[in-house]
């Protein structure tokens, strides 16, 4: 039998410890083997794919259209997102536009796919840290947004909602009166989780100047998304590369002020999140007012989708960072090859650089700022 | 909407709970006719054996009371606190389970009983069948010296403060012990953490607790109580009150130690789950698992009676007195330690121990000054 203490070669003192993949604090199935000197990492190595399910694979047996209910899939939090983001690159390839009702809608999902995965994130989070209360608030406003998406397209996680040219089908009269209501419910309970969190002093002792990221490091590591605008770098793709008709609606991008601590910590993470709640509820409020009231919300697409040969990188903001699907054609009724790019993907591989030095404690508060998901990092 | 039960089954959970609530019921009833019972008691008893007889019976009574209290709270406090834990959290807890959940303690202990009692692969079996035990001694015995009225404690020792400071820290041994014992690296990380944590913590509470002997002039919680009876409705000479808001100072300070000490959240590092599983009680199924908690709950109540014991007058009014004021005081403060618990996130254990040797300390003897300062010029 092994010993306790597996000794290290140089330092007999450092221990040892196998993180996950079954651990409460990383999120699905990730597995960090830690060395530890006392409470401190001296180094982090994470193994993936213990969620692999070769989605990119299974998608070269697949048809266009039979491989959207594989991107439910990937990132588990917000399918609505991903959904999205595969029938815009598939369009793409085709070279069709969906009509504006359409795009409103896909508007909608995406924003509402991206109120629901913060509202997740900001639960377990802050349950990673301690505050097991704010993790039973989110989720009853999950719940809401679930029953929303369920109204949608009878599916809370396996949605499907889109499809190449369009989507499944027409949003309600009734159904906009209930989003209309959350609209106007989200904000105070946005107001709530912060009156809980964000100037609470332990909150702020877990959080400020922790797994520090400098807008330099992510770039070059190619992070996107809320992580790499809190470093205090500018960047979405709803506004840099507007896609769905983004660029008529109003909203402000959140990046990291730096107000508590040093700029690019997990506080800074944590409240550009938070904002983004804010601005997904503004952006909401005006997708509803821009809604045409008339027309389809699908354009003539051809029952077999058969590009011409050729290839495309499409990519969205999706909640976690831009998730960008690149497919290849080769003329044929299936893609030739499909690639995903995830951004958690992107976010994970840095943990191994500023994982370096912090505390365990501050490892799970760094995985939960990261806000990784197995399902789109293995896929 | 909703789950419906077997209308059999409902019944039989609402009948099996009448004994309950009315055994909490007359156990109220009981608690305020406490002096009057004890003096029955010990009337039989002289009256029908010799002196020495007498007053070993009267103790064995007596430790049987208290061991049939301190065993039955925490059935009562675990319902409490969950039911506390769900209210804040917008969610009702426990409800399946006779009226209001009432039985849930006792399911819970039930499966726990029948539960297999796991001991790992290469565990210190010794060290890991006693340390639950040992952490139980700590727990309980420590009640030997909690007054419930006027002649009413076990053992009134002349020197019960001591006693108290002495056997409070007898569960770090315990769950240090459990940790080594476990053979599981999570297991020693909470052990070791709890025991710097406890032995920390064991200094400003020692000196607080000396703050308040200083102005009493004696080490025996009766006299500790006795000072402080009288005055306007029984309460204006509460330590609380006295000596120009020090004392607030003190308790406040006490009753954060009192939170660490017993590994409650925001101190609850030692069991971290998101960082250490579930720290010194991660290897541990079946009623040694239960045992922990039976501590836990054991220490939390006599932590808070001791806070009571010095600063609220104990047993001792407001307007009335008696056990049954104790007990409600006690639950009071009880209460705050669990409303703590479900709003605050953790700190991080270098953090908690800078709050203790950096704050609490000084703090501690800042208090422990002034008392005497003032005692020695009369004030």
């Amino acid at each position: 039998m092994q010993s306790t203490f597996e000794r290290h070669p140089e330092n007999p003192e450092i221990v040892t410890v196998n993180m996950g993949p079954s651990h409460p604090a990383t999120h699905g199935v990730l597995r960090l083997v830690l060395k530890l000197d006392g409470e401190r990492v001296v180094k982090c190595v994470p193994h993936l794919g213990y969620l692999h399910r070769g989605m990119e694979k299974i998608a070269e047996n697949r048809t266009y259209l039979q491989f959207i209910p594989y991107t439910d899939r990937m990132d588990y939090l917000s399918p609505l997102a991903a959904n999205v983001g595969f029938a815009l690159a598939v369009e793409e390839l085709l070279g069709i536009r969906v009509p504006p009702r359409c795009e409103v809608i896909r508007v909608i999902c995406a924003e509402l796919a991206r109120i629901g995965a913060h509202l997740l994130w900001l639960g377990t989070h802050a349950l990673d840290l301690g505050a097991a209360t704010v993790f039973f608030h989110t989720f009853k406003d999950r719940e809401w947004h679930y029953d929303l998406i369920e109204d949608l397209c009878g599916a809370r996680l396996t949605t499907s909602y889109t499809r190449v040219g369009g989507v499944m089908h027409d949003v309600t009269a009734d159904w906009l009166q209930k989003l209309t209501e959350f609209v106007d419910g989200m904000p105070s309970r946005i107001d709530d989780y912060e009156s809980l969190l964000t100037n609470n002093t332990i909150w702020l002792q877990r959080t400020q100047g922790v797994g520090k990221i400098t807008t330099e490091q992510a770039v070059t590591y190619g992070m996107t998304g809320p992580s790499l605008r809190a470093t205090g770098f500018e960047y979405d793709l709803r506004k840099s590369r507007p896609y769905s008709g983004y660029e008529n609606y109003e909203f402000d991008v959140p990046v990291g002020q730096g107000r508590f601590g040093p700029i690019g910590s997990c506080w800074d993470r944590y409240y550009v999140r938070v904002e983004e709640m804010r601005q997904s509820v503004r952006i909401l409020r005006q997708a509803i007012e821009k809604l045409p009231a008339e027309g389809d919300v699908h354009e003539t697409v051809p029952k077999r989708v058969k590009p011409k040969p050729g290839e495309v990188y499409a990519r969205t903001e999706a909640p976690r960072g831009e998730l960008g699907f690149y497919i290849v054609s080769d003329g044929g009724l299936i893609p030739m090859r499909v690639k995903a790019r995830s951004p958690c993907f992107v976010a994970m591989s840095i943990f191994r650089e500023i994982a370096k030095g912090e505390m365990i404690a501050d490892m799970v508060a760094i995985i939960g700022s990261l806000d990784i998901v197995l399902g789109e990092i293995d896929r | 909407m909703g789950l419906q039960r077997p209308a059999l089954e409902a019944k039989i959970s609402n009948l099996l709970s009448i004994p309950v609530v009315a055994g909490a019921a007359g156990a109220l009833v009981v608690f305020a006719l406490l002096p009057q019972i004890a003096e029955l008691i010990r009337e039989q008893l002289s009256a029908n054996l010799s002196p020495t007889m007498a007053k070993l019976a009267a103790t064995a009574i007596g430790v049987g009371a208290v061991v049939f209290l301190i065993t039955q709270l925490p059935i009562f406090l675990i319902w409490w606190e969950r039911k506390i834990a769900a209210h804040i959290q917008d969610r009702l807890g426990p409800m399946r389970v006779g009226w209001h959940g009432v039985l849930q303690s006792f399911a819970d202990g039930m499966k726990l009983l029948f539960k297999e009692d796991i001991i790992a692969d290469g565990a210190d079996r010794f060290l890991f069948k006693l340390a639950p035990f040992l952490v139980v001694m700590g727990a309980f015995s420590a009640f030997a010296v909690l007054p419930w009225a006027d002649g009413l404690v076990i053992s009134d020792l002349n020197i019960g403060v001591l006693y108290v400071i002495a056997i409070t820290s007898f569960g770090a041994i315990g769950i240090l012990m459990a940790g080594w014992a476990s053979n599981n690296k999570y297991a020693l990380y909470g052990g070791m953490r709890s025991a710097a944590q406890m032995v920390s913590y064991e200094i400003p509470t020692a000196i607080i607790i000396l703050s308040v002997v200083v102005q009493v002039g004696s080490l025996n919680l009766q006299d500790i109580i006795a000072a402080q009876q009288g005055g306007f409705g029984d309460f204006q000479n509460w330590f609380i009150f006295r000596a120009w808001g020090l004392n607030v100072i003190g308790f406040v300070s006490f009753f954060i130690c009192g939170l660490a000490e017993t590994n409650r959240n925001p101190f609850d590092i030692p069991e971290a789950e998101s960082e250490l599983v579930a720290g010194y009680h991660t290897e541990y199924s079946g009623m040694r698992f239960a045992l922990f908690f039976l501590a836990e709950y054991g220490s939390m109540f006599f932590v808070a009676g001791v806070a009571v014991v010095l600063f609220l007058g104990g047993w001792s009014g407001p307007v009335f007195s008696g056990p049954l004021v104790f007990f409600l005081k006690i639950l009071a403060i009880v209460f705050v330690q669990m409303w703590i618990r479900w709003t605050l996130p953790r700190l991080r254990v270098d953090q908690m121990m800078a709050l203790c040797w950096k704050y609490l300390i000084p703090i501690a003897f800042v208090v422990l000054m002034g008392a005497a300062v003032l005692q020695v010029s009369g004030g």
